[in-house]
C-alpha cells in the first residue's frame, strides 16, 4: 500500500494529498497542469519535504513529520524518470546505466543488466554518447537507468510530455511492457488521460488542491463526478483481454475478454491488450442490424440508465463484462431503453485504445 | 633572444609565484563559488561584495591591507610568526598570497558561472539513484564544473603574472625572492641603461599573456564540446 497523507506547498499553491493506492501495478496520478502532480512526485521521491503529514510505502515509513522521519532520496530506493530525462552528459549511455546499478546499496539484484537492455532494446544505444540521442531514446535510457538501481518502485513524472506524437508512440509500448513484465509498482504522473488509459490500474485524480478521487481505472472512467476533470471522451469501459486470433487479411485481431469477443484494429504486437471503449463510440440497437460496416455487434443487457442534461449513459453487461453507451434522449425514447432489456451494442473495430483517428495509424 | 641571469630569475620566479598562487587560491575559490551559487545565508551579499573587492580596489591598497594584517606587526602576521615561525612579508610565499588575493574574484567568477550552468536536476537524479552528497559532488558536479575550474585557473595564472601593485607593496622588490616580471621591468626602467632589458622583459610578459589567453580559449572550447553546447 502506498499511503499518503500530507500537505505540500509550492509557492502560494498548496496541495492536500490524502490517498491510498495499491503498491502494485501502475498507479497514475492525473490532473491538469498546475494541479500539483509533479510536486507530489517530488515529495514521494524525497526531493521536496512536505509541510506536515506522512508518506508510507508498504512497511517503510518514508516521511513522518510527527516522528521526525524523512528518508533522504538516496535511501528511498525509488527509481525516478523525469520529463527531461536528465541523463548525465559527461557519461556515456553505459556509464549512465551503470550509475544506479553500482549504487544499489546491497539491495538484492533482481533486475539484471541484460534483462533491462533487452526489455528496452538498448543494445544499439549503449555505445552512443548521450547528446546524440533523440528524446525517445533518452527516455528509454533514463528508464533503464532507474530500473538498474534495483528500486522498490518507479516514479515516472510525465516521461512522455516533452516528446512529439511519433516519439510518444515509440516509447509507450516500452512502458506497457514494463507494466506487464516487471513486478515493480509504478507511479505514473501525467496530464494526458490517453496515457493513463493505456497504462494505469489505479488512478489518483488531483484537482482544486486536493485528491478528488483514488479508484481503479474502470471506476474512474464511469464516475460522473470526475467528468469535468477527465473529460467526456474518457467516459467508457476499460477492457483487458487476450488476442486469440489475428486476421492478416483485414488487419483485425480477435480479442476475448470475459464474455465478450471483439474484432479490433491497431492492436500492436502483444497478446495481452487493454482496450478503452468510449461510451461515445458505442451505438445501441434493439434489433440485430444487417449489411452494416460495424464489425462488432454484441448481445448485451441493459443494467441501468443514467440520464444527464443532454444525453443518457446506458450501462450494459454480459456476464462479467461491462460496456457503456451514450445515446440521446430521443433515441432512448424511440428504442424504449429500460433496465433489463436485451439489446445489441455496436462498436467499430477501428475504435481501439481510445485513440482518435487523427493520431495516425500504427 | 638571450636573457640575462636576472631576467631568467624574474621569469622563473613569476611562473613559480603564479603556480603557487593558483594552487593556494583554487580550493578556497571552489568552496566560495559553491557557497555563493548554491547556498542562501545571512550576509550573502556582503560576502559576495567582499570576494569581489580586490577587483575594484587599487592593488596598492590591497597590498597595504595585507601588510597591516599579515606583516610582522599585524594581528594575523604576528600570530603566524609566534606559532609557526612563518613570515610572509619579503617572501615568495607572500608574493603568491598577494597575487592569489588579487586574482581570487576572477577564479570565483569563472567557477561560479560554470557551477550555475550545471542543471541541478542532474544532481537530483543522482540522488534518486543512490548517490550521497560527496559522491554527487565528485561524480556529477565536479566533472561538469572541472572545465570551468581549469579555465578560471588559467586566467588567474595569467593575471598573477601581471600583478604589480599588491606584490611590491606587500613583499617588496627582492631579486630572486619577490622580483617577478612586472617588478623586474619597473626596476629596469629605473636603472640607467636598462631599456634593452625592459624591452626583453616586456616581450616575455606579452608572450606569456598571449599563451595564457589562448590556453584559456582552447580549454573553454573543450568544455563546450564535452557538454554539447
Amino acid at each position: 500500500m502506498l499511503d499518503v497523507n500530507c500537505s505540500l506547498q509550492r509557492g502560494s499553491f498548496e496541495l492536500d494529498a490524502v490517498f491510498t493506492a495499491p503498491a502494485r501495478g501502475v498507479t497514475a496520478v492525473f490532473g491538469r497542469s498546475g494541479s500539483g502532480k509533479s510536486t507530489l512526485m517530488s515529495a514521494l521521491a524525497g526531493l521536496v519535504t512536505p509541510r506536515r503529514g506522512s508518506i508510507r510505502w508498504d512497511e517503510s515509513v518514508l516521511y513522518d513529520a510527527a516522528n521526525h522521519v524523512n528518508v533522504s532520496p538516496e535511501r528511498r530506493a525509488l527509481g525516478c524518470v523525469f520529463q527531461d530525462a536528465r541523463l548525465f552528459p559527461h557519461l556515456s549511455v553505459l556509464g549512465n546505466l551503470r550509475y544506479g546499478f553500482s549504487r544499489a546499496r546491497g539491495r538484492p539484484q533482481r533486475i539484471s543488466f541484460a534483462s533491462v537492455i533487452e526489455l528496452l532494446t538498448l543494445e544499439s544505444l549503449v555505445e552512443r554518447r548521450v547528446l546524440q540521442l533523440s528524446g525517445g531514446e533518452k527516455q528509454r535510457v533514463a528508464l533503464g537507468r532507474a530500473l538498474l538501481s534495483q528500486p522498490r518502485g518507479l516514479l515516472l513524472d510525465e516521461p512522455l510530455a516533452s516528446l512529439d506524437a511519433a516519439r510518444k508512440d515509440e516509447v509507450l509500448p516500452y512502458l506497457e511492457r514494463l507494466r506487464h513484465e516487471l513486478g515493480i509498482p509504478i507511479v505514473y504522473v501525467s496530464h494526458s488521460f490517453d496515457e493513463v488509459v493505456r497504462l494505469a490500474d489505479h488512478v489518483v485524480v488531483l484537482g482544486d488542491g486536493k485528491v478528488v478521487a483514488s479508484a481503479s481505472l474502470p471506476e474512474v472512467c464511469i464516475d460522473p463526478a470526475l467528468r469535468s476533470i477527465v473529460g467526456e471522451r474518457v467516459v467508457g469501459s476499460v477492457i483487458e483481454g487476450q488476442v486469440v486470433r489475428r486476421d492478416a487479411g483485414d488487419g483485425l485481431a480477435t480479442v476475448r475478454s470475459g464474455a465478450l469477443e471483439l474484432r479490433v484494429a491497431r492492436t500492436g504486437a502483444s497478446d495481452r491488450i487493454r482496450l478503452h471503449i468510449a461510451a461515445d463510440d458505442v451505438t445501441l440497437a434493439r434489433e440485430r442490424p444487417r449489411a452494416i460496416s460495424t464489425r462488432n455487434v454484441l448481445e448485451m443487457q441493459v443494467v441501468r440508465v443514467e440520464p444527464s442534461a443532454d444525453s443518457l449513459l446506458v450501462h450494459l453487461a454480459r456476464g462479467e463484462s461491462n460496456l457503456l453507451a451514450r445515446i440521446t434522449h430521443s433515441a432512448a425514447r424511440e428504442l424504449d431503453v429500460q433496465p433489463g432489456i436485451e439489446c445489441f451494442a455496436l462498436l467499430k473495430a477501428v475504435a481501439a485504445y481510445g485513440r482518435r483517428p487523427d493520431r495516425g495509424a500504427e | 633572444m638571450i636573457l640575462t641571469d636576472a631576467e631568467w630569475q624574474a621569469l622563473s620566479l613569476s611562473l613559480e609565484v603564479a603556480a603557487l598562487s593558483v594552487l593556494l587560491g583554487l580550493p578556497f575559490a571552489i568552496a566560495t563559488a559553491w557557497l555563493l551559487a548554491r547556498r542562501r545565508f545571512f550576509g550573502r551579499s556582503a560576502f559576495d561584495a567582499l570576494v569581489h573587492l580586490p577587483l575594484v580596489l587599487p592593488p596598492v591598497v590591497v597590498g597595504y591591507l595585507l601588510l597591516v594584517l599579515l606583516g610582522s606587526g599585524g594581528t594575523i602576521g604576528g600570530w603566524l610568526r609566534q606559532q609557526f615561525d612563518v613570515q610572509l612579508i619579503f617572501t615568495t610565499g607572500g608574493a603568491a598570497l598577494a597575487t592569489a588575493v588579487m586574482s581570487f574574484p576572477l577564479v570565483v567568477r569563472a567557477i561560479r558561472l560554470s557551477l550555475e550552468s550545471v542543471d541541478p536536476g542532474l544532481e537530483e537524479a543522482a540522488r534518486t539513484l543512490g548517490a550521497g552528497p560527496w559522491d554527487r559532488f565528485a561524480t556529477i558536479t565536479l566533472p561538469l564544473v572541472l572545465p570551468g575550474i581549469l579555465a578560471g585557473a588559467v586566467v588567474a595564472f595569467s593575471a598573477s603574472l601581471g600583478e604589480f601593485g599588491a606584490v611590491i607593496t606587500f613583499v617588496s622588490n627582492i631579486p630572486g625572492e619577490t622580483r617577478t616580471l612586472p617588478l623586474a621591468l619597473y626596476t629596469a626602467l629605473q636603472t640607467p641603461g636598462g631599456d634593452a632589458a625592459a624591452a626583453r622583459l616586456a616581450a616575455i610578459s606579452i608572450t606569456l599573456g598571449f599563451l595564457g589567453l589562448i590556453t584559456a580559449e582552447v580549454l573553454s572550447r573543450a568544455v563546450r564540446t564535452r557538454l554539447g553546447r
